[in-house]
């Protein structure tokens, strides 16, 4: 289970995050939603350990994320998160992209880490790509590609960010394909985005962010169907 | 007065020279190697939050890319030899190209190590890599691959700076076995000319060999 309770962090001047406080069961898919700037996504950074938090505590599986005593290291392997640049290392294959943390992290035999990489490579339709490099590979391909690379760590939770933000809209549906499998396959997942109809299709719970806090969580049919805040509603609006 | 040029004697000396070329190549690839390692260490150093750590790199880069190499090696010769620490021309040699290309390797890699971006490291220790392993397989590649262009430049360097031997009196190398056996024949020009010679063809292969490795290294 991820908790988060109270989590407040500035960039400079600017309070991004004004006292959050959210729970995520196992096997939950939660969607975060809301404008630009409005949180979210520094909030998924901060329950990885990629950000500080200044006040309050997150802690997943009862470990403190941002506790100096945690291994932050060992606690990453059970959190996988990809980013909206899906960040693949252009200087290994396909193959070598999704193997290196089973290999150096998990301490793999090289064998058992290509076998690893090969099933999640297949998994996400890319068995026919692993001696390429990721510069031969589209953006939709280099995303799910990203997100074999987070599974392969056998995460138990899995945070993108935004994932299909910087992809060509014909790219889009492919990469929200994987995730709608990995949801169906019972992965506990936070997702950040922008596909209102993804979010509402997929999602157990829909929080919405605005101006560094959650205004609203519910289910997708109250917050899309019925939202009680005026923010909410204006959001909405505006996005679908 | 005029100069007849005789050239059989330097090509009856050629296999001596063709021995100092590899004295001389030898002493580039060591002091390059070592140096190479020392300006990453170096690059670390500056962008450290340690103080004390990123202003003893600022001098040492600040010292081998200001003054000329030359003083460098003659500091190391004659600077540790007035300390009682005696040292063989040979050494001095190395020690003085090897701190003069860290120093300038250094500042190349501070500039290659900011064009990583800051995602690849974020992308690596999201994976649980700690900050040894991202450094070694994710930035240092990536480093390498921008910064190759120049290494090669400063490898050819090296082999051209070998020649400074001379002055704390090297006479294994290509240099000092040309100043030999000028002495002994006074066939200046000629010696130095098929010298020079050996020195571009040394330059060229080392030149041509790293475009063969670039090839090889960065495919993607």
């Amino acid at each position: 289970m991820i908790q988060i309770e109270d989590v407040h962090k500035h960039f400079g001047p600017l309070h991004v995050l004004k006292g959050v406080s959210l729970s995520v069961e196992k096997g939950e898919v939660l969607s975060m939603i809301g404008g630009s700037g409005s949180g979210k996504s520094t909030m998924l950074m901060c329950i990885n350990g990629l950000e500080a938090i200044e006040k309050g505590r997150i802690s997943v599986d009862g470990v403190e994320v941002h506790a100096k005593s945690t291994d932050i290291n060992r606690l990453r392997r059970k959190i996988g998160i990809v980013f909206q640049q899906w960040n693949a290392f252009p200087h290994l294959t396909v193959l070598e992209n999704v193997m290196l943390a089973p290999r150096k992290v998990l301490r793999k035999s090289r064998h058992e880490a290509e076998e690893i990489a090969i099933e999640q490579l297949r998994h996400v339709g890319l068995g026919e790509k692993l001696k390429s490099f990721p510069s031969r590979l589209s953006g939709g391909q280099q995303q799910r590609m990203a997100i074999a690379r987070a599974l392969a760590m056998s995460p138990d939770y899995m945070l993108f960010d935004e994932v299909t933000s910087a992809l060509d809209p014909q790219l889009v549906g492919e990469v929200l394909d994987t995730l709608r499998m990995l949801s169906h396959e019972g992965m506990t997942m936070i997702v950040v985005t922008h596909e209102m109809r993804f979010a509402r299709e997929v999602s157990d719970r829909v929080a919405f962010f605005c101006k560094g806090q959650i205004h609203e969580l519910g289910t997708p049919d109250q917050i899309f169907e019925s939202p009680e805040r005026p923010e909410t509603i204006d959001f909405l609006r505006s996005a679908i | 007065m005029s100069y007849t040029f005789q050239w059989r004697p330097v090509l009856r000396s050629l296999p001596e020279m063709l021995w100092g070329a590899s004295v001389t190549l030898e002493i580039a690839i060591m002091a390059m190697s070592v140096g190479t390692a020392l300006a990453i260490l170096l690059a670390l150093a500056k962008r450290s939050n340690l103080k004390i750590l990123s202003r003893l790199a600022g001098i040492w880069i600040e010292v081998a890319r200001n003054t000329p190499a030359l003083f460098q090696i003659y500091w190391i010769y004659f600077g540790l030899g007035s300390l009682g620490i005696g040292i063989e021309p040979y050494s001095a040699l190395v020690f003085g190209i090897t701190f003069n290309n860290a120093g300038y390797l250094a500042e190349t890699f501070r500039g290659g190590f900011s064009a990583v971006p800051e995602a690849q490291i974020r992308a690596a220790r999201s994976l649980g890599m700690g900050a040894v392993p991202t450094l070694w397989h994710i930035v240092l590649p990536q480093m390498l691959r921008v910064t190759f262009p120049a290494l090669t430049n400063q490898m050819v360097w090296s082999i051209l700076m070998t020649s400074l031997g001379a002055v704390v009196g090297l006479t294994s190398d290509l240099t000092g076995v040309t100043q030999q056996l000028n002495v002994v024949t006074y066939r200046t020009f000629e010696y130095f000319f098929v010298s020079a010679c050996l020195y571009y063809v040394m330059s060229k292969i080392c030149t041509i060999f790293a475009r063969l490795l670039a090839w090889r290294l960065f495919r993607y």
